[in-house]
C-alpha cells in the first residue's frame, strides 16, 4: 500500500465531485453511444451498414431512439406488482454506476479509490442480480419468471468463480484497491501470469452481464424477452442502459485487473485505459456475432464443471508461487 | 475431439474477418436495385400495335385476383368491340401476384418492373384507366387479339383472320 506515488488519491471536494460528475455523464454517454456503436459492429461483421443515415455516420440514430423511447406509454401492467416492478430497473443502473466508482481511470481519475475496491466491484455485481429477479417476479408473468429464475442461477453460479479468478490478481498484487493493482503490474500485465483467471473472469464477466452468448434470462427465442418481457418505454430504456453500462464496468475491470489500466507508452494514460476499455467493448460484441447460446444445462455444466476447478487451480498454483517467490513454505 | 473454447474462438476468428469483406446491402435511394424483366411490379393496361386498347374487359382478371381488387365494367363500341367503361386497380391492396397477367388472353394487363409507388394519401393508390394505360405494347409487341380471334368486327368479316380459314357454309353437302 505504500506504492501510491503514482495514483493519487483523489484531493479536494470541488475536484471529488467535477470527477464524479464527468465520470457519470460520460458514462451514460458511453452508454447511450454503445447501442449506435454495437448496431455498427455486428452489421460490419455481417457484411452490412447498419444505421448510417440519421446524422454523420448515423451517429444521431441515437438521439432518435432516446426520443422515440422517452415518448413511449409508460405503462405498468395492471397485473403487475408495481413498486417492484417501478423499482427493478432503477436497480441495474445503480449497481452497474457504483460497480464503475471504484474503477480507476487514470492518475488522478476516478469517482472513489476504495482499499477494497475489488470487493466493493464483486458485491455491486453480484446486487445487479435482484433487479433481474425483482423484474421478472413483480411481472407476474410466466416468460418473465422463468428468465428471472435462469438469470438468478446463472449470475449466482457465475459469480462464485468470478470472485475466485480475481483472487490470483489479489494474491500477486497483495492488495484489493485497485490503483495499487494497476501500479503493480508496472513491469508485467497480469494477463501474462494469470491467463487462467483472466479467461475464467472474461466468461463470468460475460454472464454477470448476461450478455450473448450468455443471454439466458433474456433468450428471446424462447422467452419473448425473459425477465424484461413487460417492460417498455424509459423503463425498458433503463434495463438498456444498464445492460450497455455493465458491459463497460466488466471491459474497465479486464483492463484494469488483467492489462494493465492505464499503463502504456506514448500516449496520456486516460488515453490507454479508455483504448483497452473500447478493445473489450469490440470483444464482447464480437461474441454477440459469432457465438450461438448454449442450452441452459450446458450453461450450468460448463460453469461448475469447467470453470470453478480452472478457477481453484489457478488460485492454488498462483498462491504457491507467491509463496516460493516470497521465500516460504 | 475439439475443445468448446477452440471452435468457439476458430468462429470469433471467422466472423472477425468479415470486418473486410465487401458490404451486401444496397444503399438504396441512392443506388437502384437490378430488378430482372419479369419482375412483379406496377401493373399496366397495354395497348396493341395499332394503337387500341388491348383489353376486352372479359372480367377474367378480377376473378383471377385473389384480393379483389381489381374493377372493371365491360361496355362496347358502335362496331362491337367490347372495352372496359372504368378500370381500376387498387394498388393498397394488390399483392403483385401476377395472377392477374396469367390469366388475362389478350396480353392486355402486365406487372411491370417499377415498385416506387409510395404515396402519403392511400386513396391515391388507386389506380384509374388513365393512370394504367400505356401507350405501348408492353412487354409482348406485335400481338394484336382481334387480328388472330375469329370474331367478326368493324373491317374484318369471318375467315379473315391470320391462320383462319375461311368459315364452312354449314347447309352445303359439298365437301
Amino acid at each position: 500500500m505504500g506504492r501510491r506515488g503514482e495514483g493519487k488519491p483523489v484531493s479536494s471536494l470541488a475536484q471529488g465531485l467535477a470527477n464524479a460528475f464527468g465520470i457519470l455523464v460520460g458514462l451514460l454517454g458511453l452508454a447511450a453511444g454503445l447501442i449506435w456503436v454495437e448496431r455498427r459492429l455486428l452489421a460490419l461483421w455481417q457484411d452490412r451498414y447498419g444505421p448510417n443515415r440519421v446524422g454523420p455516420f448515423g451517429l444521431l440514430q441515437v438521439v432518435a431512439d432516446m426520443i422515440k423511447i422517452f415518448f413511449k406509454d409508460d405503462w405498468v401492467p395492471p397485473f403487475a406488482d408495481a413498486p417492484v416492478f417501478v423499482l427493478a430497473p432503477m436497480v441495474i443502473v445503480l449497481s452497474t454506476l457504483g460497480a464503475f466508482a471504484v474503477v480507476p481511470l487514470a492518475p488522478g481519475i476516478g469517482v472513489s479509490d476504495l482499499n477494497i475496491g475489488l470487493l466493493f466491484f464483486l458485491a455491486m455485481s453480484s446486487l445487479g442480480v435482484y433487479s433481474v429477479i425483482l423484474a421478472g417476479w413483480a411481472s407476474n408473468n410466466k416468460y418473465a419468471l422463468l428468465g428471472a429464475l435462469r438469470g438468478a442461477a446463472q449470475m449466482l453460479s457465475y459469480e462464485v468463480f468470478m470472485g475466485l479468478a480475481l483472487m490470483g490478481v489479489v494474491l500477486e498484487a497483495g492488495t484489493f484497491d485497485l490503483r495499487s493493482i494497476v501500479i503493480a503490474q508496472r513491469h508485467l500485465w497480469y494477463c501474462v501470469p494469470q491467463f487462467f483467471g483472466l479467461v475464467v473472469f472474461v466468461v463470468a464477466g460475460i454472464a454477470e452481464a448476461r450478455r450473448l452468448p450468455f443471454d439466458l434470462p433474456e433468450a428471446e427465442a424462447e422467452l419473448v424477452a425473459g425477465f424484461h418481457t413487460e417492460y417498455s418505454g424509459l423503463k425498458f430504456g433503463l434495463f438498456f442502459v444498464g445492460e450497455y453500462i455493465g458491459i463497460i464496468v466488466i471491459s474497465a475491470m479486464i483492463a484494469t485487473l488483467f492489462f494493465g489500466g492505464w499503463l502504456g507508452p506514448g500516449l496520456p494514460p486516460i488515453a490507454w485505459f479508455l483504448v483497452k476499455v473500447a478493445v473489450g467493448i469490440a470483444f464482447f460484441i464480437l461474441l454477440r456475432a459469432s457465438l450461438p447460446r448454449p442450452r441452459y444445462d450446458q450453461l450450468m455444466a460448463y460453469g461448475w464443471k469447467v470453470m470453478l476447478p480452472v478457477a481453484l487451480a489457478n488460485l492454488a498454483v498462483t498462491g504457491a508461487v507467491v509463496v516460493a517467490r516470497a521465500g516460504g513454505g | 475431439m475439439q475443445l468448446p473454447i477452440l471452435t468457439a474462438l476458430g468462429s470469433m476468428w471467422e466472423i472477425l474477418r468479415h470486418t473486410f469483406r465487401p458490404r451486401e446491402t444496397i444503399q438504396y435511394p441512392e443506388e437502384k436495385p437490378r430488378l430482372p424483366p419479369r419482375w412483379r411490379g406496377r401493373i399496366i393496361l397495354s395497348r396493341d400495335p395499332d394503337g387500341q386498347e388491348r383489353c376486352v374487359a372479359c372480367y377474367l382478371c378480377a376473378v383471377a385476383c385473389p384480393p379483389d381488387c381489381i374493377s372493371l365494367q365491360a361496355t362496347e363500341d358502335a362496331y362491337g368491340r367490347r372495352y372496359p367503361a372504368y378500370f381500376r386497380i387498387n394498388f393498397s391492396r394488390c399483392i403483385f401476384c401476377g395472377f392477374c397477367e396469367e390469366a388475362c388472353p389478350t396480353d392486355a394487363i402486365q406487372l411491370t418492373p417499377d415498385f416506387e409507388m409510395c404515396e402519403y394519401d392511400r386513396r391515391n393508390l388507386v389506380y384509374e384507366k388513365e393512370q394504367l394505360t400505356i401507350s405501348g405494347t408492353g412487354k409482348y409487341p406485335g400481338y394484336n387479339f382481334y387480328r388472330v380471334a375469329g370474331l367478326a368486327i368493324h373491317g374484318k368479316g369471318k375467315g379473315q383472320a391470320e391462320n383462319e380459314a375461311p368459315p364452312t357454309d354449314l347447309k352445303d353437302l359439298r365437301p
